[in-house]
C-alpha cells in the first residue's frame, strides 16, 4: 500500500464536521439532551480527535510507504485523547460537568467513547484511500504525458522539419526536369515516412529491414547532397535475419551526417557495417566529417536521437549491449553498437 | 542607374538540384535578371559576391563553413566602402527551409526570405519586392547601414531565442595541461574565436577554452562585454581608443595590452562620440 502524505486540511475539517453533525442528529434522537447540546459536544471530541490524529501522524509519520503503520496507533489513542479533550473543552464551553456520566452512565460514556474510536477510524481511512486514489490519478496522468512527449519528441527527431522541407524542395525541383528520378526519390521517401511512423509501435525487425531502410534514407540524401555524399552499406547475408530495434541506426546515420559531413565543405563517406564478433553482434557507423572534438554536438549523449538510441539498447538488451563512440585520429567519428548475436 | 537595366544575381545554395530549380524559377519570374555566380557554401558565396558584385543575393541560411547568415555579415564587412563609384551593397534574399527562429526575425525586417520548396507566387512577390528596391536605392550610406541593422538583428535572433541565463558567468575554466585554472570573468580584456576555441586574454595571460564563442556570448555580461567582429569579444572598459585608419576601418586600442583589435563594420555603430 503506498499512502501520500494528506493535504487540504481545512477540506477534511469541513467533512468531519459533517459527519459530527450527522452522529448529534442521531443521538438526539436516541437520547434526552437537547440538539444543541450534543452538537456541540460532537463537534468538539470530532475536530479534537481530527486535530490530534491529523497531527499525531504529521509529526510521527515522516515517510508514508514505510511508516503508515504507525497508524494503528495513532488512530485509536488519537481517537480517545480526542474524546477526553473535546468533552473537557465542551464542559467549559457550557459549564457542564459530564465527568460524572463515568460513575452514573459508565455504559453510556463508553458507548461514546466506542463512536469517537469507530468515526475516527472510518473518517482516517476514508481521507487516506481519497488521498491515494488522487495520488495514483496523478501518477498516472504524468506517466501517460511522459509518453506521449517521448513518442512527439520521437517523431519530430524523425521527422526533422529542415530535412523534410529540403526533400520535398529537391521533389519539386525533379518533377519538372527528371521525372523518373523524382518518382523514384518519392518512393524512397514514402518507404522513409512509412517506416518512421511504426517503428515505435514495431519493436524490433530483421537487419535486412534496417540496411533497407537506412539505404532509403541515404538515398534522399544524396539527391540533396549530390556529389558531398558517398556511402556504403555493408551487410554480410548471413546477418540478415539477426532482429534489431526498429529504425536503431538512423539516429546514428543522421548525427554523422548533419554534424559529420554537411558543415564540410567537401562533404565525405558515411560507412554502415555489420559483422559477427563471436557471441556479438557489432553495428558500426563510421564517416569522415570534421570528427568527435570539433563538432559542436558533442555525442556523449546529449542529442535527444543519441540518448533514445541508448534507452532503446537498455530496454531491449540490458546491461548486454553498449554504444560507443570513437573519434578516428585521420579525422571523423565511428559509432559501434554491440548486441548479443542470437544464435 | 543603369545597373538595374541588366541586374545581376549570385545563388549559394549548397544543395545542387536546389540551386538550379531556384535558378529556373528566377528564369520565370524575371527574365531581365542575369544570375552571374551559384557556390556551394559561404566561404564560396563571400568570394564570389567580392569578385562580381551582383545586384541581388539568394543565400540559403544552413550551408557548410558559413552560414548564409555569417556570410552576408562577412561580405558586409569586406564589401568595398561605398564611394562615388562603388557599387551599393547589394539587395539581400534569404532562402530556408525551415528555420523558426529566423524567420520570426525576417518577419519584422526589410530583408527578404523565401521558403523552401520556393513558389512561383511567393517567388513573384519576393522580385517585385527587390525590384523596388533596387529602383529606390542609391549608392549613398543610408541603405548600406539599414542592411547592416538587419544583419545584427537576424544574427543576434538564435542567440536571444535561447534563453540567456539571468546571472553572468563570473568564473572561467580553462584547462592549462592537466591543471584546470579558474580564470575570474572580471580580469578577462577580450574574447577571440580560433577554430573552435575561444582565446581567452587578460593582461599578463592567454588561455583557451574548449566552449565555441557563440556558446560563450549569451553568457556574458552584455553591458561590459561587446562583441566588435565575427570572432571577436571585448571588455568596453578595457578599451582605450577607437580610431579610424585610410580604409575607413575603425581599431580598438586597450589599456593594458598592445593588441590592436579590429571592428566589423556590423558593430562599428557602437562607437560614437557623445
Amino acid at each position: 500500500m503506498r499512502v501520500q502524505i494528506p493535504s487540504s486540511l481545512l477540506l477534511r475539517a469541513v467533512q468531519a464536521a459533517a459527519l459530527n453533525t450527522l452522529i448529534a442528529l442521531g443521538i438526539t434522537v436516541f437520547g434526552q439532551e437537547s440538539f444543541a447540546t450534543n452538537l456541540v459536544y460532537s463537534q468538539c471530541i470530532g475536530l479534537s480527535i481530527l486535530a490530534l490524529i491529523d497531527g499525531s501522524s504529521r509529526w510521527f509519520i515522516r515517510d508514508w510507504p514505510t511508516q503508515w503503520r504507525r497508524l494503528v496507533l495513532i488512530v485509536p489513542l488519537g481517537a480517545s485523547a480526542g474524546f477526553l479533550l473535546g468533552t473537557l473543552l465542551a464542559d467549559v464551553l457550557l459549564g457542564n460537568t459530564s465527568s460524572q456520566y463515568w460513575l452514573t452512565q459508565p455504559r453510556k460514556a463508553i458507548g461514546f467513547l466506542v463512536l469517537s474510536l469507530v468515526a475516527g477510524t472510518v473518517l482516517t481511512y476514508y481521507f487516506l484511500s481519497r488521498e491515494q486514489l488522487a495520488a495514483e490519478r496523478q501518477k498516472l496522468e504524468i506517466a501517460r504525458r511522459q509518453a506521449a512527449e517521448a513518442h512527439l519528441k520521437l517523431l519530430e527527431t524523425q521527422l526533422e522539419p529542415h530535412m523534410l522541407f529540403n526533400t520535398l524542395a529537391n521533389l519539386r525541383a525533379l518533377i519538372t526536369t527528371d521525372p523518373p528520378r523524382a518518382t523514384a526519390m518519392l518512393d524512397r521517401m514514402i518507404a522513409y515516412l512509412r517506416a518512421t511512423l511504426s517503428a515505435s509501435r514495431q519493436g524490433t525487425h530483421p537487419l535486412r529491414a534496417e540496411f533497407e531502410r537506412l539505404q532509403d534514407y541515404l538515398e534522399l540524401m544524396a539527391v540533396r547532397m549530390g556529389p558531398r555524399l558517398h556511402y556504403t552499406l555493408e551487410l554480410p547475408p548471413e546477418l540478415a535475419e539477426q532482429p534489431v530495434p526498429a529504425l536503431l541506426l538512423q539516429p546514428l546515420v543522421e548525427n554523422s551526417l548533419t554534424h559529420g559531413l554537411e558543415p564540410q565543405v567537401d562533404g565525405g563517406r558515411i560507412t554502415v557495417q555489420a559483422r559477427r564478433e563471436g557471441a556479438q553482434l557489432v553495428l558500426e557507423v563510421s564517416d569522415t566529417g570534421i570528427g568527435l572534438a570539433a563538432g559542436n554536438g558533442t555525442p556523449g549523449g546529449t542529442g535527444f536521437g543519441l540518448a533514445q538510441v541508448r534507452e532503446r539498447l537498455a530496454t531491449e538488451y540490458g546491461a548486454q549491449a553498449a554504444l560507443e563512440f570513437i573519434a578516428d585520429p585521420a579525422g571523423g567519428t565511428r559509432a559501434r553498437i554491440t548486441v548479443p548475436y542470437q544464435a | 542607374m543603369s545597373i538595374t537595366a541588366h541586374p545581376t544575381a549570385l545563388i549559394a545554395e549548397d544543395e545542387p538540384l536546389l540551386a538550379q530549380a531556384l535558378q529556373a524559377e528566377l528564369a520565370r519570374a524575371w527574365p531581365a535578371l542575369q544570375v552571374v555566380g551559384m557556390a556551394g557554401n559561404g566561404e564560396a558565396a563571400v568570394a564570389q559576391a567580392l569578385a562580381l558584385q551582383p545586384d541581388v543575393l539568394f543565400f540559403d541560411i544552413r550551408m557548410p563553413a558559413l552560414s548564409g547568415l555569417e556570410a552576408a555579415a562577412t561580405l558586409a564587412d569586406a564589401w568595398p566602402q561605398a564611394g562615388p563609384q562603388g557599387k551599393p551593397f547589394p539587395a539581400l534574399v534569404f532562402v530556408t527551409a525551415y528555420d523558426q527562429y529566423a524567420v520570426q526575425a525576417f518577419e519584422a525586417q526589410a530583408v527578404d526570405y523565401l521558403l523552401k520548396p520556393v513558389q512561383p507566387e511567393r517567388l513573384q512577390k519576393t522580385v517585385a519586392k527587390v525590384q523596388l528596391a533596387l529602383a529606390n536605392r542609391s549608392p549613398g550610406a543610408m541603405h548600406f547601414e539599414a542592411t547592416l541593422a538587419q544583419l545584427r538583428h537576424l544574427l543576434a535572433a538564435p542567440a536571444t531565442a535561447a534563453a540567456a541565463p539571468s546571472v553572468p558567468l563570473r568564473l572561467l575554466q580553462a584547462s592549462v595541461g592537466t591543471a584546470i585554472r579558474m580564470v575570474p570573468v572580471d580580469e578577462v580584456l577580450y574574447f577571440e574565436a580560433a577554430d573552435k576555441y575561444v582565446r581567452v586574454l587578460t593582461a599578463e595571460h592567454e588561455y583557451l577554452l574548449r566552449t565555441p564563442l557563440s556558446a560563450l556570448l549569451p553568457q556574458l555580461d552584455p553591458q561590459a562585454f561587446w562583441q566588435v567582429h565575427r570572432g571577436t569579444v571585448v571588455r568596453a572598459a578595457a578599451v582605450e581608443s577607437v580610431t579610424r585608419d585610410e580604409a575607413g576601418r575603425l581599431w580598438l586600442q586597450l589599456r593594458s595590452h598592445p593588441q590592436r583589435l579590429a571592428v566589423s563594420r556590423l558593430y562599428a555603430h557602437l562607437f560614437k562620440a557623445m
